[in-house]
């Protein structure tokens, strides 16, 4: 039992070093920028305007179902317009950065690995590194500038279209006077709460794709291994994000004085 | 020049290579030839640096690769060009755009001759007008020639071959074949070939060198290897399971 356990946490810390060796790498390159601008664009494609289905629709639903689940508790105690407020800085704050990074690391993280896993067992990395291309300029590089623009423009449109669901359900749906409605949200958003949740968009951003490609890039070989480095890139991705989050709600908390 | 110095290889608790020694000239056409899973593809991929020795030296032009880091090697790897035993073809890309990918990456081409540069490649190995096709649709002998294309392309000076023939019919073998002495003797490239298909040794190489047990068992020129009557090289070289059945006794 201690062996395993000995195993498992050297395993994780060996992990851990490599990710940590290609961070470094991909901000060498970063400094020097070896990716080209068509492949940069083609990610950026892929990542954002690929996953507008995706995110247009866990947008809208959280936004519906936070706003009516709000307004069973407020309606109780007479504050029905203060509905649309909550759910903004929620959207803002937390589900709409949370909920599209896991999302995005379903959609995107799992692709990135299953790609960049298949290139390393039919040898198409090892026929790069013969090409005199380094790996992580071609690969790591344009994916991560993609995911840390992408991520964040895709979180704030999962906000814009979760508020406005949210708006269309309370006037609509559950009768709140849309007036006051709307003059509530903007005095308990602020622009602040839009700034925490691109800044936590663009820390997702980072964590997804260098998860992705590490898991690509050092999966085990055969089929078996492309699936096992798919899955445990989306299972570590989302776990990263969620725990990351908390500790990020405390540092921005603190730093613009909510704590 | 390329120059190996007792080099040690294992994988995890299993040893591949121990000890092995060998000295391929400029210009030189060399064959490697040895048992599957002897560790052939395991040496080539330490002469352009692919793996990393546990023990001893690889050489390129006098200079020690072994211990660079994958930056520095960058620089060593542009006077190699590999074709790999599946072609390893980037499948997302088009015939054109495999074979362009080294000229794209340098940045120092126009457009105009980075096409021109690739026809010329393709027809160097007779694949002209498949420019627009994806690796899916060609087959093993085509891909492994678009590999071959990528490969010569930007005019390295030293080619390694993976086991070039390997799963494919005898005609495109001897076609393969045609194709490395071409791009050897128009090229002047030296030339390291992988291979356990006797026939295809004999035709490409000028020093041949057999790997076994961990080591480089034999070497020498084609005639006089081919003529030897060591009992493990007859064995290899007739092609029998058992060295008492060999040919010449």
């Amino acid at each position: 039992m201690n062996f395993l356990a000995g195993k498992w946490f050297s395993d994780w810390l060996e992990g851990l070093g490599r990710i940590a060796m290609m961070t470094r790498e991909t901000v060498l390159s970063l400094l020097t920028f070896k990716a080209r601008w068509r492949d940069l664009l083609y990610q950026i494609y892929f990542i954002g305007i690929k996953s507008q289905s995706v995110v247009l629709v866990t947008g809208a639903f959280t936004g519906m179902v936070l706003g009516a689940q709000t307004y069973f508790q407020f309606h109780k105690v007479q504050m029905d317009t203060a509905t649309l407020a909550v759910v903004g800085v929620s959207m803002c704050d937390e589900l709409g950065p949370v909920l599209t990074a896991l999302m995005v690391a379903g959609r995107v993280g799992a692709a990135i690995a299953a790609e960049i896993g298949t290139m390393r067992v039919t040898e198409q990395i090892d026929a790069l590194r013969t090409l005199a291309t380094h790996p992580v300029d071609y690969l790591v590089v344009p994916r991560l500038i993609a995911t840390h623009i992408a991520l964040p423009l895709l979180t704030i449109e999962a906000i814009a279209i979760g508020i406005g669901s949210c708006y269309l359900v309370g006037v609509y749906l559950l009768g709140i006077d849309p007036a006051f409605l709307w003059e509530d949200a903007k005095i308990y958003t602020h622009d602040i709460d839009l700034a925490i949740g691109v800044v936590k968009a663009f820390i997702f951003g980072g964590i997804i794709a260098l998860i992705a490609c590490y898991k690509g890039m050092t999966c085990p070989m055969g089929a078996e291994g492309v699936g096992r480095a798919t899955t445990e890139a989306v299972v570590y991705s989302s776990i990263t994000i969620l725990i990351c989050n908390f500790f990020l709600t405390l540092i921005i908390g603190k730093l613009v004085g909510l704590m | 020049m390329i120059e190996v110095r007792q080099l040690q290889r294992s994988f995890g608790s299993q040893k591949i290579l121990d000890g092995v020694d060998l000295r391929i000239e400029t210009g030189e056409s060399a064959v490697i030839i040895g048992r599957s899973g002897g560790g052939k593809s395991v040496l080539l991929k330490h002469l352009i640096g692919l793996l990393q020795p546990d023990g001893g030296e690889v050489l390129v032009d006098g200079e020690s690769i072994g211990r660079m880091n994958e930056r520095q090697l960058l620089r060593v790897r542009e006077k190699f060009g590999m074709v790999f035993q599946g072609a390893a073809l980037f499948d997302s890309m088009t015939v054109e755009e495999n074979v362009a990918f080294p000229l794209e990456r340098k940045r120092t081409l126009t457009a105009g001759e980075v096409r021109r540069r690739v026809a010329h490649a393709l027809e160097v190995v007779d694949l002209p007008g498949t420019e627009k096709k994806k690796p899916a649709e060609l087959s093993g002998g085509m891909r492994k020639r678009v590999g071959l294309a990528r490969a010569i392309v930007y005019e390295p000076q030293i080619i390694l071959y993976d086991e070039p023939t390997t799963g494919l019919d005898p005609i495109v073998s001897d076609s393969i074949d045609n194709l490395i002495i071409r791009v050897r003797d128009h090229l002047k490239v030296t030339s390291v070939v992988v291979t356990h298909d006797m026939r295809s040794a004999r035709r490409v190489g000028n020093h041949v060198f057999m790997l076994h047990e961990k080591k480089i068992y034999a070497n020498g020129a084609p005639e006089e290897f081919f003529a030897s009557q060591d009992a493990i090289v007859r064995q290899f070289i007739d092609g029998v399971a058992d060295a008492d059945d060999t040919l010449i006794k």
